[in-house]
Order: structure tokens, then C-alpha cells, then sequence
């Protein structure tokens, strides 16, 4: 089964549509949405869409940070964050913010554990940031693959020959073996807000019979998504961010 | 696996011959099958209470690598087992000679020792465009076959930059064999293809003398001796050795990474073009630097830890390419030429390791020719050196960056493509051949048969009265 992971979207639809364009070409079985569907972009009600039917074909969903505000005050969140949960919640119809409400925090199917942040406490968004971080989030997972969002950036965390976890920065397009006798975990990167200064949403594919694991960066139109979130009157920073600025 | 398997016993397809070797890792068998048609063997890690984690690892590095490299300089993988289940490793079986069977014949002789190093040279180059690093190169792990070629072996503590390095932190320090490990592989450094060139060197140093630089030590400090300790210089061991060859040695293995050969192509290259090798001080060593230059070292040294290397292999080779720019030296002032030297010019200024070969090709001339020097074979060769010289100094660059070469033959173009291929050059820049009056004595199809043959790119250059003088 080869499994596309589509992580931290933030209501970029752009982004998502180049991403699953490309999932097709990789011989998907199946999609797993790691969490974030919404927040810092513009697009929210057509991401939640987009995403919904594929769930009613069979997609994993789960719930981010960013989804939960909607419902639940979250303090960890900034002031320029929160004020974008505040918008999108009037752009969405009660039925969207149903789905949202009834994404699950964890989910384990095909040896892996899909979860947006930590696996050992996926309701208080740990990132999973460093080698301890993900030590635990593998240990509570019990599962072969941890496959997680949350932090933005790529990255692959793995058992070497050592005590402590090593941590891989992945090459776009390379197949990298993550065999069935030791655990790993992976971030995808985030499809809809990358911020490692390339503009290129992120996402990667789980291919569990071969056990590799394949990271991905896919250019789309960053400017008009961009352009977007200014003519929204959202936080300029959010959009720049698209452009791969600061 | 624990215990050794049965001649005749088949596992997954593969039928078991012969055991080649028992050792304290595993076991090596000869294998047959359909699977390929060229002859396998297969490797088998020892698993099981007692066994050391690095073996496993190792094993498990060797497979991920040996399934990604393409290489004639690397044993073809056949297929690997499941590493849960049953873990083995079936690979082309490479009929050749160890390398180590000659170290005991050292010191080797010249011509030989420097066949050797361009082999391992060119070996280590094929691996290294791969973003492959082997870091164990001695003489163990090289194997060369009855055609000259060196094929590189055990991939245990290999590194590839595309892929998970499995050595972990707290076993990266010293891992290796002692006489041939970098000094950055001391420190812990595991993506810098040039620990493969100082490995390399420690190696040709050994051959030609019969010693190791570094001697064999067997504690870390003893190890970090090598971060500034000069080697005694070769010719002091071995006094027939040529200058040269002393230079190439001593720069292979210089303690910093920065002033050694910044690929194994340029190495390859130097071995293969003695007359081009560009003598520094290193050439006239006779005895060790005193103590003060020592101390100056050591010094040096002590802030040299956690130093930063670049980027992968392959990035790092982009920086240290080999540019030949085919150069018609009988028209030296036309248009064409100037276009030439400033397309090469703004090629090398962007790579801070690019080495420059100036070339041309003419027509062999008969040895007999001629009854004054201007006339004959040595005397025209001379002639067509010095305009190459010329051409390229406007280039600016330091002597041992550039080199010049006069190919004498009758099929051009083949000359030029084959020259290019063997000496791994990464471009070549070539006029483009619109003169009714053939190009570099090339004529269109010369320029043509470059850009349609050769094995690496090739940037043709057009003068700025190329549309004018255009013939179509």
C-alpha cells in the first residue's frame, strides 16, 4: 500500500490541489490528512470540501492545532493565528465545522500511527522538534512508522547503531529505506506553509510493502495564494511567509 | 545466521556453493542462480547474542548503498533478504587480485604504483558523483581486475548522502581502519568525499615505500597525530621516487581537507599527466617540518574541532570540476577565441575548485619530419604548447589549476571525446565551427561529433561574428 501524507495544508487549496495532482502520478492507495486543514491561509471552506469527499472515498483525516481552535479556545496559539481562526470560522458552513469537530487525534491502520503532533499526548500538540521529542512520540506510537506533522520542516527520525535517535534531512524524490526491523518517525512537511525558504509545498508517500519512504516538494502557485491572504486582510506576515520570506 | 550453511542448500532462489570466508562478521559464500548471469556470491551477517551492533549496521548500510550505486568500479547487487527475517546480501562476485596481496611486494614499481592510484582514483571518483563516500578505502577493500580497472569493496562504513547514515553518534569517532582514516574522520566528519582522497594517498605512500605515514596506531591520540604531524616525506624512504609523485602523495594527504586534491578526478588526473604537476614545497622535502612548524601545527589543529565541512559529494565535485576548452591555436586573436576564453573564464570563476586543461588537437606528425627544430614532431609540439599557454593566461589562474595538452590524431574529435572521458571532465568548451577555414583544424563536423559523442556536457561558443560569417 502506498500512502500520500498530507500534512499542515493551513487553507492553502493551491497547494493541496498541486499535491494531490502529484499524489496521482505515484500510484496512491490511499491518502492520510495529517492535521491543520485550516488557519494562516485564505482558502478554508474549499480545503475542508476537498478534503471531505476524499474522506467519504476513504481518506485518513485527523485533527491539528489550528482545526481545534475552532471549537476550543487554544492559548498556544499567537494573536495573528487566532485572529485567522476568527475569520475562517464565519467562512465556514456549520456542516464543515461539524467535520472538523469529528476529526480523530490518532490513528493506527496499516502498522503506522498517524497523528498530527506527539503520539504520546496528541491533544496537547507537542512538537516533535528533536530527537527526545520523537523517541517518546515512537515509544507511545507503537507502531513501525510514526507519521506526524505539526513542525513544518522534513524530516525523517530513526534508531542507528547508537542509544539516542538520529535525525535525516530527507533529499526531494530519493526512496529512503525505512525497513520493518527497527521504528521510525517521520514529519511530512507542511503542504500548505512551508518555511524552510523554499516556496514548494511539501508532502510525502509511505509505501508500506517496500518499506521506503519518499519525501516530495511540488512547486505550485505560491503568488496567487499569497495574494489571497492580502486581499483577505489577513496578516501580511502569512502571505509572505507563501514567498518564502521571513 | 549463526552457523554456516551447506554447499547445495538453496535460499530464496539462490543455490549456496563454496564458503570463501568465515569470519568474526559472517560468512561469504559462492552462489549460483538465475537470478543473474554473471557470477554472485552472497554475504551473511553473523546475528545473534554477542554479536556487535556495528556488524548488523554495517551490513545493512552495505545493501542500502550497493542498491543505489551504478558502477563498473563497484560490485553489481544482485539482492538482499529481509533484514527481520533472513538477512543476506547477493552480489556480483569480481574475479581480481586484492590490492592487499601487493602491498607485500612494496615498494611497487613506478609505473605500476601510479597505474594503481589512477585506478583507485577513478573508482573513487564513479562513487563520489554518486553522493557516495566509502571512508574504509585501503588496501583490504580494493580489488582490481585483470584489465587494470580497481573495484571498490565493503561498504560498511560508507556514507551516502541521500540516505540515513545509520553510524550513530557515539561510534562515529575513530571508526575506520587507523593507518588510513582521515583526520576529519577523527573528529568525527563523515560527508567530505576528500577522507577518500587521503585515504588513497596514505595508501600510494604505502605501496611506494613499503611504510605507512601514520604508522598504526591503536589509541585516539594516536589517531589525532595525523591532525598535524607531517608524514616523513617519501623520497626520504624511497629515493628514486620522482619529485613528483612526492608532491601528489604529500598532497593527498594533507592534514586539512582543503589542501588536497578537491576531487578524485584531479588526482587521477595529476597520476596520468606527470609533466603537468605543478612542484610546490612539498615536492622538495627530504627530512619532517622542525619541531616549532610542528608546534605551529598542533596548535592549528586544536581548533579544528567540530569544523564544518560542505555540502554532499556530488555538490562538493560541482565545485572542483575538470573544464577542457578546445582551443584552435592557429587563430589565436580572431573573435572566436576571445568568445572562448570568456565563456570559459566565467565558467571556472563560480567554482572555486575547477581545473582548467587548455587542449588542441593536431595532425600526428612523422618523428623524421623536418630538418630544423620549428619543423619537427618535439618542435611543433613545443610550438603549440606555448600558444596554449598563452591563450590561458588571461585566465588568471594558479599553475597547479591549469593545465596544457597537444593531442596528436587523425580522428579528431575521438581524440577530444576520449581524452575528455578518461580524465572524468565535466565540460568542455568548444568553438562552433562557422569559419569556411576549419575550427582548431576541426571542421563543422569535428564540433558536431563533440557535442553529439561526448560523455559529459559540451558548451559551444559562438564569436560575435558568428551570425555574419554563418555559412547557413
Amino acid at each position: 500500500m502506498r500512502i500520500a501524507l498530507l500534512s499542515d495544508i493551513h487553507a492553502n487549496i493551491e497547494a493541496l490541489d498541486a499535491c494531490l495532482r502529484h499524489a496521482k502520478q505515484q500510484a496512491i492507495g490511499r491518502i492520510a490528512f495529517l492535521g491543520d486543514l485550516i488557519g494562516y491561509g485564505a482558502d478554508p471552506a474549499p480545503v475542508i470540501e476537498r478534503v471531505g469527499n476524499l474522506v467519504a472515498e476513504g481518506a485518513i483525516a485527523l485533527k491539528g492545532n489550528h482545526d481545534e481552535a475552532l471549537s476550543r479556545q487554544d492559548p498556544s496559539l499567537t494573536a495573528e493565528a487566532l485572529l485567522v481562526i476568527e475569520w475562517t470560522r464565519d467562512r465556514l458552513a456549520a456542516d464543515q465545522r461539524a467535520f472538523i469537530d469529528g476529526l480523530p487525534l490518532i490513528v493506527h491502520e496499516h502498522d503506522a500511527c498517524f497523528v498530527h503532533a506527539s503520539a504520546d499526548a496528541p491533544h496537547e500538540w507537542r512538537y516533535v522538534s528533536d530527537d527526545g521529542a520523537a523517541a517518546r512520540s515512537i515509544e507511545a506510537a507503537n507502531a513501525l512508522w510514526c507519521l506526524v506533522g505539526h513542525v513544518h520542516d522534513q524530516i525523517l527520525y530513526y534508531q542507528g547503531a547508537g542509544r539516542r535517535l538520529m535525525a535525516f534531512a530527507p533529499s526531494p524524490g530519493v526512496p529512503v529505506p525505512v525497513g520493518r526491523h527497527r521504528r521510525w518517525l517521520a514529519v511530512a512537511g507542511s503542504v500548505g506553509q512551508p518555511r524552510d525558504g523554499n516556496t514548494a509545498a511539501a508532502y510525502a508517500v509511505l509505501d508500506t510493502g517496500a518499506a521506503s519512504l519518499t519525501f516530495f516538494r511540488v512547486p505550485y502557485d505560491h503568488p496567487a495564494a499569497a495574494a489571497k491572504i492580502r486581499a483577505a486582510g489577513l496578516p501580511e506576515r502569512f502571505a509572505r511567509r507563501l514567498e518564502g520570506l521571513k | 545466521m549463526e552457523t554456516r550453511l551447506e554447499p547445495g542448500r538453496v535460499l530464496d532462489g539462490f543455490t549456496i556453493g563454496d564458503c570463501v570466508h568465515d569470519g568474526g562478521m559472517g560468512f561469504i559464500y559462492r552462489v549460483t542462480g538465475p537470478q543473474a548471469d554473471f557470477p554472485m556470491m552472497m554475504k551473511m551477517p553473523r546475528i545473534g547474542q554477542g554479536q556487535p551492533v556495528e556488524g548488523i549496521v554495517g551490513f545493512e548500510m552495505e545493501v542500502m548503498l550497493l542498491e543505489r550505486i551504478r558502477s563498473p568500479h563497484v560490485p553489481r547487487f544482485v539482492a538482499a533478504g529481509d533484514l527481520s527475517q533472513t538477512p543476506y546480501l547477493v552480489t556480483e562476485w569480481i574475479e581480481g587480485r586484492l590490492l592487499e596481496d601487493l602491498v607485500g611486494q612494496a615498494p611497487l614499481p613506478l609505473e605500476q604504483l601510479v597505474a594503481i592510484g589512477a585506478a583507485v582514483a577513478d573508482a573513487l571518483e564513479s562513487l563520489h558523483q554518486q553522493d557516495a563516500i566509502h571512508l574504509d578505502v585501503k588496501p583490504d577493500n580494493i580489488l582490481l581486475r585483470p584489465d587494470g580497472r580497481a573495484v571498490l569493496i565493503d561498504f560498511g562504513l560508507s556514507h551516502h548522502a541521500r540516505l540515513p547514515d545509520l553510524l550513530a553518534e557515539e561510534m562515529r569517532r575513530a571508526v575506520g581502519s587507523a593507518p588510513y582514516i582521515s583526520p576529519e574522520q577523527v573528529l568525527g566528519v563523515r560527508n567530505d568525499p576528500r577522507s577518500d582522497v587521503f585515504a588513497l594517498g596514505v595508501t600510494l605512500y604505502e605501496l611506494a615505500t613499503g611504510e605507512l605515514p601514520f604508522g598504526s596506531p591503536s589509541s585516539v591520540s594516536g589517531l589525532r597525530d595525523r591532525l598535524w604531524l607531517e608524514p616523513r616525506p617519501p623520497r626520504a624512504v624511497r629515493p628514486d621516487l620522482p619529485a613528483w609523485l612526492q608532491e601528489i602523495i604529500l598532497r593527498a594527504i594533507e592534514p586539512v581537507a582543503a589542501r588536497r586534491y578537491p576531487s578524485a578526478a584531479q588526482f587521477a588526473f595529476d597520476l596520468r599527466h606527470p609533466d603537468q604537476v605543478v612542484l610546490t614545497d612539498r615536492a622538495d622535502r627530504q627530512g619532517r617540518a622542525g619541531v616549532f612548524t610542528h608546534l605551529k601545527r598542533w596548535f592549528r589543529a586544536a581548533g579544528r574541532e567540530g569544523e564544518v565541512m560542505a555540502g554532499a559529494p556530488a555538490r562538493q565535485l560541482e565545485q572542483a570540476p575538470i573544464v577542457i576548452a578546445a582551443v584552435d591555436v592557429a587563430h589565436l586573436d580572431d573573435d572566436l577565441q576571445r568568445a572562448l576564453q570568456a565563456a570559459v573564464r566565467r565558467v571556472i570563476e563560480h567554482a572555486a575548485g575547477a581545473r582548467l586543461t587548455a587542449l588542441t588537437v593536431i595532425k600526428p606528425t612523422a618523428a623524421f619530419d623536418g630538418d630544423t627544430l620549428e619543423k619537427t614532431a618535439s618542435g611543433i609540439h613545443l610550438e603549440h604548447l606555448v600558444r596554449l599557454r598563452h591563450w590561458a593566461e588571461p585566465m588568471n589562474l594558479p599553475p597547479e589549476r591549469l593545465s596544457v595538452h597537444v593531442l596528436e590524431a587523425s580522428d579528431k574529435a575521438r581524440a577530444l571525446i576520449d581524452y575528455a572521458q578518461a580524465n572524468h571532465a565535466s565540460l568542455i568548451v568548444i568553438g562552433a565551427a562557422h569559419y569556411s577555414e576549419p575550427v582548431l583544424g576541426l571542421g563543422r563536423s569535428v564540433t558536431t561529433a563533440v557535442v553529439e559523442q561526448a560523455s559529459c556536457s559540451v558548451y559551444v561558443v559562438k564569436g560575435s561574428g558568428a551570425v555574419l560569417a554563418a555559412q547557413d
